[in-house]
């Protein structure tokens, strides 16, 4: 194949900790190939043009979600990201937004790994069975309830996206409550009461005020923030069944 | 594991962006939400106007006359229709967010949003159907 002659500018945000205090902008011109991805270009500088620049990646196919960057301003996966879509440029990449930035586009998600184990996002049991009692079956139709948030690659592009996380950094976030909700609708699971205790605590759901940003950037569909208002809508039929039968809530 | 981050000598010093005041400026989704939650201080607005009200009918019909009045002014007309706006967005919005907190199954499958959203408006067509009567039976 041809490769095409027409070039783009892609500015990088760089970032070197051991020189400067704050970041800067790059600017490399490349080739512009119709297939390539964001990704495709940032590895095309590593590799011919500037072997210093640090990102993340893996899979490069939507799957591992480490390649979350902004994209001319809108949190990406940097690998589903076609350059074609930003003809004829400039096309901007930065880090993604109010996580700490460890080294050009590496950010750093020490804060999201705590909150995310904070929500239990395993299946929970009151008793395990004995393993000889064979697997805890269930339905295409009991998957269906909770597939699409089990979808989450955890790729942080729904905390980038989301300004309260932003301005409140105890927030729980997006992705956090969308896989708590994955599991709390997992007709194996038993650990929703324990869940919605951590959910419901000040830096929990209530948080939210359905910006609806998480949603628009998610990769996946996983739709976090109905998610977050599905829970809210049970934190809140809890809260009153509580409040009007001692024995009504579990 | 320890809840710290661990700073090292290959991680001196990570760089944190501040949030800035305007953020809600960078993008239109953004100010559309900004505006949205601005919508809660008219609808205050209009439960004082309406506690207002409450007051001058219980004063007498003077009173009641001068509450009318005063709402016929140009400054109110201008208020209650700058409200009036905001209070409709508000509405509009919400009815069409319904679908994302409400999620109804039926025989195994989701009822699809535009069926929720459907059926949230005409629940407030028929509820102002009912106010206007009402209010226009007179």
């Amino acid at each position: 194949m041809m490769a095409s002659t027409s070039t783009l500018d892609l500015t990088v945000a760089r970032y070197r900790p051991e020189r400067e205090s704050e970041p800067s902008f790059q600017t490399y011109e490349i080739p512009f190939r119709k297939d390539w991805v964001v990704l495709d270009a940032l590895n095309y500088i590593k590799d011919r043009l500037d072997g210093s620049l640090s990102y993340r990646w893996s899979c490069r196919m939507g799957v591992c979600g480490s390649c979350g960057m902004k994209v001319n301003g809108t949190p990406k996966l940097t690998c589903a990201t076609f350059l074609a879509d930003y003809m004829p440029g400039p096309v901007r990449v930065e880090p993604l937004d109010y996580f700490p930035v460890v080294r050009d586009l590496v950010v750093d998600l020490t804060d999201f790994v705590r909150k995310l184990k904070r929500v239990k996002p395993w299946i929970l049991r009151e008793e395990e069975k004995p393993p000889g009692e064979g697997e805890y079956l269930q339905t295409p139709e009991q998957l269906d309830i909770y597939k699409q948030f089990s979808m989450c690659i955890n790729c942080m592009l729904c905390y980038s996206a989301c300004p309260i996380y932003g301005l409140e950094p105890g927030f729980i976030g997006p992705a956090a409550v969308a896989l708590a909700q994955r599991y709390n609708m997992d007709s194996r699971d038993q650990g929703a009461a324990e869940r919605l205790k951590i959910l419901s605590e000040h830096d929990g759901l209530w948080q939210c005020t359905f910006v609806g940003e998480c949603t628009k950037v998610c990769p996946k569909h996983v739709d976090p923030a109905g998610a977050i208002q599905q829970y809210k809508l049970t934190a809140a039929t809890h809260w009153v069944k509580s409040l009007l039968l001692p024995w009504g809530a579990r | 594991m320890s809840s710290e981050p661990h700073y090292t000598l290959y991680h001196p010093r990570w760089y944190r962006r501040r949030v800035s005041v305007w953020w809600w400026l960078r993008k239109w989704s953004y100010a559309r939400f900004v505006l949205r939650e601005l919508t809660s201080v008219f609808v205050a607005f209009f439960a004082l106007v309406y506690l207002w009200q409450l007051w001058a009918v219980a004063q007498g019909p003077a009173a009641y006359a001068q509450f009318i009045a005063r709402l016929k002014t140009p400054l109110f007309l201008a208020l209650n229709t700058l409200a009036f706006l905001f209070v409709l967005f508000h509405t509009i919005t919400w009815l069409n967010l319904t679908p994302k907190a409400m999620v109804v199954r039926l025989r195994g499958t989701r009822v699809p949003d535009a069926v929720i959203i459907g059926l949230n408006y005409a629940a407030w067509l028929v509820v102002s159907g009912a106010v206007a009567f009402v209010l226009l039976r007179a």
